[in-house]
C-alpha cells in the first residue's frame, strides 16, 4: 500500500526533533496517571487492567503470533477494502467532476445511497456474504466511497477556471490539461477525502470485526470478552487508536510530499 | 481615471548607466524590421445576451504597431481583446491576420498571472510554448526567457513564494517564450502597485521593442496606454469613437509636457463622453 510505503521517508523531512515529540507529552501523561491510578487500587483490575498488564498480555500474545496474526488480517481488510471503495470512489468522482452527462446519471443517485449509514447494512451483508472476508471488504469499501468520491468531485469542480483557460490557449490537450491543471488543483480536495475515509475505513472495521468475524482485531477484543479477559480487550482498542494514528500520520506525509506548492506546507 | 492621473508627477529615478544602452537600442530600431503580424478587423460584433458589446469595429493593425485601447468600463475593450486572441467567438464580421496564424504566435496576458501554483517558475514559463513543450531545447527556450524578464534566478522556486510584480514578469516569460508575432494584454499591470507597474511598463516596452511583436494593451490608464502605446484607440459604447496616434519619440520620459498633453485631451474626451451619457 502506497501511503505505508511512504512511511521512512518520515526521517527526511526536515521536522525539528522537538515537534516530534511534543505531541506525545498527553499520551504519556495519559498513561502514567492509569498506571497510578491501577496500581494504587483507585481503579479495580475488574474495570480497568493496569497498562503494564495489558503491555503483558501484548507481549504474551505476541510470543504466541497471535497479535501479529490478526493485526495482519486487519491491517489486510483494512487496505484492500480501502483500495477498492476508494479506487471506485476516485473513479466516479473524476467523471462525475469531467463530465456533465455522467454527473446528471449517476450523482442523484449515489448521493441517495449515501444517506443510508452503511453499518446499517450489516444484517443484509451478512445474509449475502456469510461472514467471509467479502462481508468485511464490502463494508469498508462501501464506508471509504463516498468521503473519497465527494470531495474529489468537489476538487474538481472548484479547479479555479481561470487556469484551465489559460491551459486550453496554451494548446494543452484534454489529458495533458488533466495532468498538469485539473488534477493538481483537486489533490488537496482529495486527501481530504483520504482522511476521512481512513476514520471511516478503522471504524467499519471494527464494527465488522466485533459482530461477524473469525479472526482480526475485532474478533480478538470479543473473544477476550468471553473468557473476561479485560486486558486483551483493552489492548485490543489502543492497538485500534495507534493503527489509526498511523493511518493518519502515513496521509499527512503523503500529502506534505505531493503538495509542497503549497503555501500551508511551505517553510519560511 | 484618478489612477491616471497619478502618474503626471515626475519620474523622480536616476538615470543609470544601463538606461542609456537601453535608450540607445530603443532609438536604433525602426518599424521596417518587425516580425510582428499585422491584424484586420472588419465589421466585428458582439452580443452577450441582451447586451451589444461590440457594434461593428472596423480597425487595422499594421505588423509590429503598439496600439493601446482604453474606454470606460463596460465598453467592450476586453471583449475585443478577447475575440482577437480567440478566446471568444464573434457573431459578425472577420478578424484575420496578415498570413496563416499558428498559435503560438497569438499569446494573451491577463491581470492574473494565472500561473500554475503547483509547478515551478521554470515549468510554468514551458506551459507557454505550447505544442513545442515536450522538444529538448523546451527548457533552453524557457530560461531564456526568464532572463529575459530578469527573474532568472527564480526558475526553481513556487509561485506562491514571488510578489505580484514577479508573478506577472513569469507570467510574461511564459507569453513570450513561444516567440509570438501578436500579444495582447489584457489590463496586465492592473492589480499591480505604482511602482512595480512603472517598472513593468519599462519592461513591456523593452521586450516590444526587442522582439518586435505587435501589441495590443487594453488599459484603464491613460497614462499608461500614451507612454507606451503608438497609437490610442478609445472605445465608447461598443465602437471606436477616437483614434489617436501618439507622435512623440521613444524613448519617452515619464510626465513630460507633450504625453502630459496628449493625456490630457484623451482623459477629456473620456469624461465628456461620461458626463453625457451619465444617468445620474
Amino acid at each position: 500500500m502506497s501511503l505505508i510505503e511512504s512511511l521512512p521517508r518520515v526521517r527526511s523531512l526536515r521536522l525539528p526533533r522537538a515537534d516530534g515529540l511534543i505531541q506525545w507529552i498527553v499520551p504519556l501523561i495519559i498513561v502514567v496517571v492509569w498506571q497510578v491510578a491501577c496500581v494504587s487500587g483507585f481503579v479495580p483490575a475488574r474495570v480497568l487492567p493496569a497498562p503494564s498488564d495489558v503491555a503483558l498480555a501484548g507481549w504474551k500474545l505476541l510470543l504466541s503470533g497471535e497479535l501479529a496474526r490478526n493485526i495482519w488480517v486487519s491491517f489486510w481488510r483494512a487496505s484492500v477494502g480501502f483500495v477498492i471503495g476508494g479506487g471506485i470512489g476516485f473513479a466516479f468522482g473524476l467523471m462525475n467532476g469531467l463530465s456533465q452527462i455522467s454527473s446528471k446519471l449517476t450523482d442523484t443517485t449515489l448521493q441517495m445511497v449515501r444517506n443510508i449509514p452503511h453499518l446499517a447494512l450489516i444484517p443484509l451483508v451478512i445474509l449475502w456474504f456469510g461472514i467471509d472476508e467479502s462481508a468485511k471488504l464490502f463494508l469498508v469499501a462501501l464506508g471509504v466511497f463516498f468521503p473519497i468520491y465527494l470531495n474529489t468531485l468537489h476538487g474538481i469542480r472548484t479547479v479555479d477556471p481561470q487556469l484551465i483557460e489559460m491551459g486550453r490557449i496554451y494548446g494543452m490537450t484534454d489529458g495533458e490539461l488533466f495532468r498538469r491543471v485539473i488534477f493538481p488543483g483537486a489533490l488537496p480536495s482529495i486527501f481530504v477525502g483520504v482522511r476521512f475515509a481512513l476514520g471511516i475505513m478503522w471504524l467499519t472495521l471494527i464494527v465488522a470485526e466485533t459482530i461477524a468475524a473469525s479472526s482480526g482485531l475485532g474478533y480478538m477484543a470479543m473473544q477476550a470478552r468471553e473468557f473476561m479477559l479485560i486486558d486483551v480487550v483493552v489492548l485490543s482498542i489502543l492497538i485500534y487508536a495507534l493503527l489509526g494514528k498511523l493511518a493518519d500520520s502515513a496521509s499527512r506525509v503523503l500529502e506534505r510530499l505531493t503538495l509542497s506548492w503549497h503555501p500551508a506546507f511551505q517553510k519560511h | 481615471m484618478q489612477e491616471a492621473l497619478r502618474f503626471l508627477l515626475p519620474d523622480a529615478e536616476p538615470v543609470e548607466r544601463t538606461d542609456f544602452l537601453e535608450q540607445a537600442r530603443l532609438a536604433r530600431r525602426g518599424p521596417e524590421v518587425s516580425r510582428g503580424l499585422p491584424l484586420t478587423i472588419r465589421g466585428l460584433r458582439k452580443s452577450f445576451g441582451e447586451n451589444e458589446v461590440l457594434r461593428g469595429i472596423d480597425l487595422h493593425i499594421p505588423a509590429g504597431q503598439f496600439v493601446a485601447i482604453v474606454g470606460r468600463s463596460g465598453c467592450g475593450k476586453s471583449t475585443l481583446l478577447r475575440l482577437i486572441a480567440g478566446l471568444e467567438t464573434s457573431d459578425a464580421g472577420t478578424i484575420s491576420f496578415g498570413e496563416q496564424a499558428r498559435p503560438e504566435d497569438v499569446r494573451v496576458m491577463f491581470q492574473e498571472p494565472r500561473l500554475l501554483p503547483w509547478a515551478r517558475v521554470l515549468s510554468n514559463v514551458e506551459v507557454g510554448l505550447g505544442r513545442d513543450r515536450a522538444s529538448s531545447n523546451a527548457q533552453i527556450r524557457a530560461e531564456k526567457a526568464l532572463t529575459e524578464v530578469g527573474l532568472d534566478d527564480k526558475r526553481g522556486q513556487w509561485p506562491a513564494v514571488l510578489s505580484g510584480g514577479q508573478k506577472q514578469r513569469v507570467a510574461l516569460a511564459r507569453a513570450l517564450v513561444s516567440d509570438p508575432r501578436v500579444l495582447a494584454f489584457d489590463e496586465p499591470l492592473g492589480a499591480l502597485d505604482a511602482l512595480t507597474r512603472i517598472s513593468m511598463q519599462r519592461l513591456l516596452e523593452r521586450v516590444w521593442h526587442d522582439q518586435a511583436f505587435t501589441a495590443i494593451l487594453v488599459t484603464h490608464d491613460v497614462s499608461e496606454a500614451v507612454a507606451l502605446a503608438d497609437r490610442v484607440l478609445v472605445i465608447e459604447d461598443g465602437r471606436i469613437a477616437h483614434d489617436v496616434a501618439v507622435d512623440i519619440p521613444r524613448p519617452r520620459r515619464r510626465g513630460s509636457a507633450d504625453l502630459a498633453a496628449l493625456e490630457g485631451s484623451i482623459l477629456r474626451e473620456l469624461l465628456l463622453s461620461a458626463d453625457e451619457t451619465s444617468d445620474l
